[in-house]
Order: C-alpha cells, then structure tokens, then sequence
C-alpha cells in the first residue's frame, strides 16, 4: 500500500478531525491518499459521510485502541 | 552564550520573549544568554480588535501599539523579517541581508487569510481579518438598507469563534437599527453541525432558531459567483445573498512554504514539546504550527507559557520539564451585551455556560489588558 498523509486529530475538540481533514484535502493532489486519526466517536460517521457527499473515496476505516483509522483518497 | 532567537513578534513570539526576558535576567546580565526578536512589523496589532472594528466599535487606531513597548528593554528586537531558514546551520536570513545565528530556534509567524483560495470570493465577499477589510465591512453594514446576508466560513481558520460572533453581532446590529423585518441570515457551516465545539453547537442552534437565522451544515464553498450573487459549495448546494460576509480560508505565512518548513505555512509540531518534527533546537507555537487545535491568541499564550519555562532550562540547567496539554480558552460573543467561553484541551471538551452580560464586560475589559498579558504582567 502506497504512504498515506496523517493527519493527526486525536484530542481535537476545534477545530475537530472533519475540519482537519477538509483543510488537508484542499492541500492535497488528486488521487493522494490521507489517513485521519481521531479519538472521536463521531467522526468515524462525519468523515464517511461528507466523503460521500463530496463525491471523494473512502479506502478504509477501523479502530485500535480508542483510536479511528479512517483513509480517504481525493478523487477531485 | 546560549542565544535564542524567536522569529515572530505577535501575540505568542511576544510572550515568549518577554518571559524568557524574566527567567533569564541573571544569564542574560552576565552575558550568558540572549533573546533576540525578529519581527515584520514595528507595531503590534490587536488583532481581535478588528471584529469590533467592524461594527464601529473600536477605531482602527485603537488596535495598535509599538512593538518595543511591549518589550522588556533586554531582549534584542529588530524589525527584520526573515527570508530564510537555514536550520542545518542554525541561522535564518533576514531582509536586510543580515544573518543571524542561533542555539535555539522559536517560530511563531503566525497565520494569514487568503480569500483568493476560493474562485470569486475575494471580489464578492467582505471579512473581517485585516484592517483594510474590517474597515470596508463597517462600511458595508452601515450602508446596507435589507436583502439576504449569507455567511461563509473557510478551513482552516483562525478563531474559530468569528462565525458565530459575527451572525450574532450582526443580527443585534441590525435590531438596533430596526432593520430585522428587511434581513435574512443564512449562516453556512463546513462540519455537519453549526460550530466545531460539539457543546457550542448545541448551545447556539437553539439561539439561531430563535433568531430566525436560517443555518446550512456540511457548506463548504467552492465559488462565488458575483452576478447572480450566489455561493456554490463542493458539495453540491447553493446559497443566494445580497450581502455575503466571510471567514476566509487560511495559510501559515509563504516564507514558511517558501523554506519548505510545512505544506500550505503549517510546521509539522510535536502537540507535546512544540519541538518541530525532526529538530531538537527548534520549537514551533501559536498559529503556523499543524496542531489539531485552534489557532487563536490562548492557544498561543499558553504554548509560549511552556515554552519559556523548556527553553529557559535549556540555555541553563539542561532539559525540558513541562509539556503541552492543548489548553485553550476562547471567549464568545453572543451578540452585543452578553458573552460566554469555552476552555478546553486534548483531553476535556469545553462546557459553555449560557452568555451573561458579566462576561461580556470581561472580554470588553480583556481587549484593553491584553497589552499588559502579551508584557508579561498578568
Ligand atoms: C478578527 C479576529 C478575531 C480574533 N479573536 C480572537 C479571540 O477572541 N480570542 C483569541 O484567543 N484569538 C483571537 N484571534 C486570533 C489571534 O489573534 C491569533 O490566533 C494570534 O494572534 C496568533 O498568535 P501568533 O503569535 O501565532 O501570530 P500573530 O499574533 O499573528 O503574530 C505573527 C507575527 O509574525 C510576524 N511575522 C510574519 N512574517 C514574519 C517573518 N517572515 N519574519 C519575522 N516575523 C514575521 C508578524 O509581523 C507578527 O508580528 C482573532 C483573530 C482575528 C483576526
């Protein structure tokens, strides 16, 4: 599997792992992928569904220790 | 000589220098240690100030004071804003040309809005995160007669409190001048909740209904299209307005992209030790770090609080001791004459109490003692 960028939003509160996330993909090129990790319940469903309505790629998604794994690919 | 060289003379370079100034006295009369500040500027602004600048609260000229005042006379302050950064060789360049060396490194440079990140907002929209643009909004507000104000917020950026300050300040502005009946808010929001604070959220969505403010979550815009005045968002939504009113995407400062030193102006940190990824002489605070935190003026007062204690053990008896817990504090605005805040860190959410007129007054007082929090006095 190629290198993902992290984005490290463990402990965030604000601005949060979805916000993190958004500034990051601005950043990012078509077709990088990013991991986002996060210690926040919630944002294992924010991220899949803003993914989802902005029309990126969710590769995968999973938890270790409290800790949520979610990888996107920019697809735009 | 342990020489220290903070680049930034804002709010957290400020407070660095000056409690380092204080540690150090004795190193730094015998010529032990030395604090030298590199700034852009000879003034130092308030930079909270400029909300209320746009609505004709405070004059421009209240935001700023001389950047030496604020400093204690020992510490080596030259408006000279560096250029490079040579962190193999511990030296930056400066503008001048000058050189200048380093045992241990601060940067704190700060972070700027860049409304041209989104195609048309630029030209179409007005902010309040430079003089020049608080002032234009007050002008706009003034002049507007009625129609459909839209608010739209960009990420990252700082203070993550102006969105919903504004609405607020904006619909009591408009009360007063007896202008509510004439006046749509539709105020936009990137996450799928009206602010990033979970409990912030859940306070004012309640106050947003009350008001009448219309609110659209998951917003986050991709162009404005200035003829038929309307924003489109990436994904896929669309919000009409006669007067659209901004938080500006931000960057860290170009010279910090320009070096290299972190994609888009943000320093890869440590959230604990604030050292930059991969360095043990350079410390990173304030908003250019890429910390998951807001980047406000607490954040930076208390990260250069730790960093003045680590770096002050560094230039004398050796280690650092203290580290970094994520604490901030941001006051809010709930319109005119109440306010209320929320304090947080990595650990614990923040729990905002309803806004009372008590905190209100705080924050109006706080706007004049910051000039005495960034000398080290409170
Ligand atoms: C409208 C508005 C409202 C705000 N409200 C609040 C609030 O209510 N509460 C709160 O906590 N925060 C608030 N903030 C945020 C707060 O002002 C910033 O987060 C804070 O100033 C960041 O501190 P800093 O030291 O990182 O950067 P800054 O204070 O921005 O300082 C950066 C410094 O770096 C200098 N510099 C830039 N480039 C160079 C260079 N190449 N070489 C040398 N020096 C350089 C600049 O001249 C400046 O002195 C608000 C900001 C705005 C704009």
């Amino acid at each position: 599997m190629s290198e993902a960028t992290i984005v490290d939003a463990r402990g965030s509160f604000c601005p949060g792992p979805l916000m993190e996330l958004i500034a990051a993909m601005k950043a990012a090129r078509v077709g990088e992928e990013l991991e986002v990790l996060s210690t926040d319940r919630g944002s294992a469903e924010d991220i899949p569904e803003w993914i989802k309505k902005v029309g990126h790629t969710l590769v995968s998604s999973s938890e270790e220790g409290g800790v949520y794994h979610l990888r996107v690919r920019k697809a735009k | 000589m342990k020489r220290i060289l903070i680049v930034g003379g804002g709010t957290g370079g400020t407070i660095l220098a000056n409690n380092l100034a204080r540690r150090l006295r004795h190193e730094i009369d015998s010529a032990r240690a030395s604090v030298t500040l590199l700034s852009a500027s000879a003034r130092h602004m308030y930079q909270p100030g400029l909300l209320y600048v746009a609505f004709g609260k405070m004059a421009p000229s209240e935001l700023y004071v001389d950047q030496k005042t604020l400093l204690d006379p020992t510490i080596h302050f030259h408006v000279d804003p560096v250029e490079s950064f040579d962190l193999d060789h511990n030296e930056v360049k400066a503008k001048s040309g000058k050189t200048y060396g380093y045992d241990y490194l601060a940067i704190c440079t700060g972070s700027r809005p860049v409304p041209a990140s989104v195609p048309g907002l630029m030209e179409n929209a007005h902010h309040v995160y430079t003089e020049d643009a608080a002032v234009k909004t007050a002008e706009a507000l003034r002049t507007f007669e009625g129609g459909r104000i839209a608010i739209v917020t960009g990420v990252p950026h700082k203070c993550p409190m102006v969105p919903l300050e504004l609405t607020f300040m904006m619909y009591d502005y408009f009360k007063d001048r007896e202008l509510l009946d004439k006046v749509s808010f539709t105020y936009t929001y990137p996450i799928g909740r009206i602010h990033s604070l979970e409990n912030v959220a859940k306070w004012a969505a309640p106050e947003f209904d009350r008001m009448g403010v219309r609110y659209e979550t998951l917003f986050n815009a991709k162009e404005v299209d200035g003829v038929q005045k309307r924003v489109h968002s990436e994904e896929g939504s669309v919000v009409e307005f006669d007067l659209l009113i901004a938080v500006p995407p931000h960057k860290g400062m170009e010279v910090i992209e320009q070096n290299k030193l972190g994609t888009s102006g943000w320093i890869p940190t440590n959230r604990a030790t604030l050292a930059m990824e991969g360095r043990e002489n350079v410390f990173v605070l304030g908003d250019t770090t890429n910390l998951p935190i807001s980047k406000a003026g607490s954040t930076a007062h208390y990260e250069a609080e730790v960093l003045g204690e680590n770096l002050a053990r560094l230039a004398t008896q050796g280690g650092a001791m203290r580290t970094y817990e994520g604490k901030v504090f941001c006051f809010i605005e709930a319109g005119k004459d109440r306010a209320t805040y929320a304090s947080f860190d990595y650990k614990n959410p923040p729990q905002p109490r309803p806004p009372t007129r008590a905190i209100h007054w705080f924050k109006l007082a706080y706007n004049r003692l910051y000039w005495n929090s960034v000398r080290g006095l409170l």
